[in-house]
């Protein structure tokens, strides 16, 4: 027996082509995503002539500028030569291309793992940092910049230095109405969001063993949010059986090869991590953010800080954060009003995270405006199979297409100046949601507690006697 | 992309932490083309008034001159939006000092020319104090992994592959095709050992 060995150890050894003298790798990439963000890359290797290495492991979909009205006709020309751009470039290299009117077309970390085309034991790249997403499959994804998804797309290689190794152990059973986006928020809170900088991060334990796929991706997609290079979690019978049959994984015999090589891909007994973290599940409550970074959240019952009380070398940034968040110290964070709602992303727009929301808004009224985008087509069209899409509207939400939406706001899918959201996506950055938008990260079933109160709630006393 | 070891110019102080790349340059900006220029989307929402009106009292707004930024930590953060490099060298920006970065938009600025230079946390708070009054020249120096900023001379960390691309001005494509070789045999090697990694056709 050698040394023991983590996942990542097993991971960065099966791609890696050649290590430079000076550390650095050069690794194999066994899928490519692309969206109409890479328009820079296709136009770094256009002005060399060159062409695409790996036509058949890169796939390109439509997500960032997606419209989630009126797709038909997009009436914004620079969102139409978005898209257009995007369609070219694919056309041009031979790309499989998820195209808006696509019953497969979604966000690219939704449409991934949902096609099979997310996998254990891969390499994943793409020119977005939320690539850690697919890292719950037990497969090595990270984001790159441009430069880099120019340098994928033209050798199908990327060259990295191996992160550190970092494993938080989270167990225990978490408490109702607290989901993997709790985990994740209150990690981030606890060390920073620079606190896993330069780490890969395993997340491990009875806690996560226990996470759906859905909730595993939650957790992975965040991890970018801690500062951490990549995310993951070890494959194992909730892998397989959300991916047995989906529509590009192995079938038949190359399955059941393929399951047995994932299986061994679990970081071995005794391996060593750069760092541990442990975490009880029963520590952690719906959580919410309060300013303008992931790791200004806390518990739902808690006061708004006083800037005077936190860390000296946090001060300034939390005077800063409630003055753009417009929140007084000392106040309650249940109770403050909010404009709007919004559930998507990549985060938090998969079917269980509709099901989380609907839960909660079954048979009533929504306070305030709002918005519901499915993280895909196909997300759409499950939620609308199970009735979930009049549950929301029902309540007085609108019901969209899918795509990045007021994520990112590139659709024009905007949080007005001074709007208070309260949001299921994954950055509480000033400006993220629009100029001078307020958002307050939180579940899913979170933001249909606050669309039926109109304020930031606690969900857990409106899921008594709903069984959720 | 041009190589340098030596960096004189003007360095200012925007100590604040967690400037993240959404602030760098805010997304509805990013469908531009490059060659149009990114430099006036630079901290956009931080400079600029609602009609798009440049703020007086911000400094980077008086001061045109400046080459390097000094901020607070976590510099970078968030996606990994190249954009966010783009605004910084297209505004005339060679050096970016703080005490942390985003790990994406570190290796972005070096694809880029762009130096990331990680300064401890006592550093960061002598520089700090020494820019309070406004911008100072500075020469940042590569090859010793030195700032000097009047009298004082501190030290900066920078992994060893990024200073000789930053100093050759290398370019990653150019030196992969020269493995070529190596990555045909993996990708053979690969196929054979790891079949289930290339996707089934579309049924
Ligand atoms: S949903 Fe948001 S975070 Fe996810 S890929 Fe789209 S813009 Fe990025």
């Amino acid at each position: 027996m050698g040394v023991p060995q983590t996942m990542l150890d097993k991971l960065w050894a099966a791609h890696e082509v050649l290590r430079r003298d000076d550390g650095v790798s050069l690794l194999w990439v066994d899928r490519h995503l692309v969206h109409e963000g890479s328009h820079h890359a296709f136009a770094k290797i256009r002005e060399r002539s060159l062409s695409v290495a790996e036509p058949a492991l890169t796939f390109a979909v439509v997500d960032h500028y997606a419209p989630t009205r009126g797709r038909s006709q997009i009436a914004d020309p620079r969102i139409a030569r978005m898209i257009d751009t995007l369609r070219s470039n694919a056309t041009a290299h031979g790309l499989q291309l998820f195209d808006l009117d696509d019953p497969q077309q979604g966000i690219v970390h939704v449409v991934g793992p949902e096609q099979g085309l997310t996998l254990p034991g891969l390499l994943i790249n793409c020119g977005d940092s939320h690539t850690s997403t697919h890292g719950a499959f037990g497969a090595l994804a990270f984001g790159i910049g441009a430069t880099e998804v120019a340098h994928v797309l033209a050798t199908q290689t990327v060259w990295q230095r191996k992160p550190k190794s970092m494993r938080i152990t989270v167990d225990g059973t978490l408490g109702p109405g607290v989901s993997a986006k709790d985990i994740a928020l209150y990690w981030i809170a606890k060390l920073g969001t620079d606190g896993a900088q330069g780490h890969a991060v395993e997340y491990a334990g009875s806690t996560i063993e226990s996470l759906s796929m859905e909730g595993r991706m939650t957790l992975c997609n965040l991890s970018i949010e801690g500062g951490a290079r990549l995310g993951m979690v070890a494959p194992d019978e909730t892998t397989f059986t959300y991916l047995e049959g989906r529509s590009y994984a192995p079938k038949a015999a190359d399955w059941q090869a393929a399951c047995a090589d994932w299986t061994a891909l679990a970081s071995d007994e005794g391996a060593g991590f750069d760092r541990e973290v442990q975490i009880k599940a029963a520590e952690i409550s719906p959580t919410v953010t309060w300013g303008t970074s992931p790791e200004q959240a806390l518990p739902i019952s808690a006061a708004i800080p006083d800037p005077a009380d936190v860390a000296p070398e946090k001060a300034a940034a939390a005077r800063a954060a409630l003055d753009y968040m417009g929140l007084t110290a000392g106040q309650t964070l249940e109770g403050t009003p909010v404009d709007q709602v919004f559930i998507g992303s990549c985060t938090n727009g998969r079917i269980e995270d509709l099901r989380a929301a609907a839960a909660v808004l079954r048979g009533r009224k929504a306070k305030v405006s709002g918005m519901i985008s499915p993280g895909s087509t196909q997300v759409d069209a499950q939620a609308k199979a199970e009735g979930l899409d009049r549950v929301f509207t029902a309540a007085g939400l609108d019901w969209v297409g899918s795509g990045c939406s007021m994520c990112v706001g590139m659709n024009g899918d905007l949080v007005g100046d001074g709007k208070r959201c309260a949001s299921s996506t994954n950055r509480n950055f000033k400006g993220r949601q629009g100029r001078g938008a307020r958002t307050h990260l939180m579940s899913p079933a979170m933001v249909a507690a606050a669309a039926v109160t109109g304020t930031l709630t606690d969900v857990r006393p409106l899921l008594r006697g709903r069984g959720a | 992309m041009a190589g340098w070891r030596v960096h004189r110019g003007t360095v200012l102080g925007l100590p604040v932490a967690n400037i993240d790349t959404d602030q760098l340059i805010p997304a509805r900006f990013m469908s531009v083309p490059r060659a149009e220029g990114y430099g006036s989307y630079l901290l956009h929402d931080m400079r600029r008034d609602e009609a798009g009106e440049l703020r007086a009292g911000f400094p980077l707004n008086t001061h045109s001159e400046v080459s390097v930024i000094l901020a607070g930590r976590n510099f970078g953060s968030g996606s990994s939006r190249e954009a966010a490099v783009y605004a910084l060298v297209d505004a005339g920006i060679r050096a970016v000092i703080a005490p942390s970065f985003g790990d994406i938009f570190a290796s972005n600025a070096v694809n880029n020319s762009l130096l990331p230079a990680k300064v401890d946390d006592e550093s960061y708070v002598a520089l700090e104090a020494s820019l309070a009054k406004g911008p100072q020249d500075v020469i940042i120096d590569i090859d010793t992994r030195t700032v000097t900023v009047g009298a004082a001379k501190i030290g900066f960390v920078l992994d060893d592959s990024w200073a000789m691309k930053l100093i050759n001005g290398w370019d990653d494509i150019d030196l992969t095709r020269n493995h070529g070789g190596a990555i045909a045999a993996f990708k053979r090697t690969r196929s054979q050992t790891a079949g289930w990694a290339w996707p089934t056709a579309k049924e």
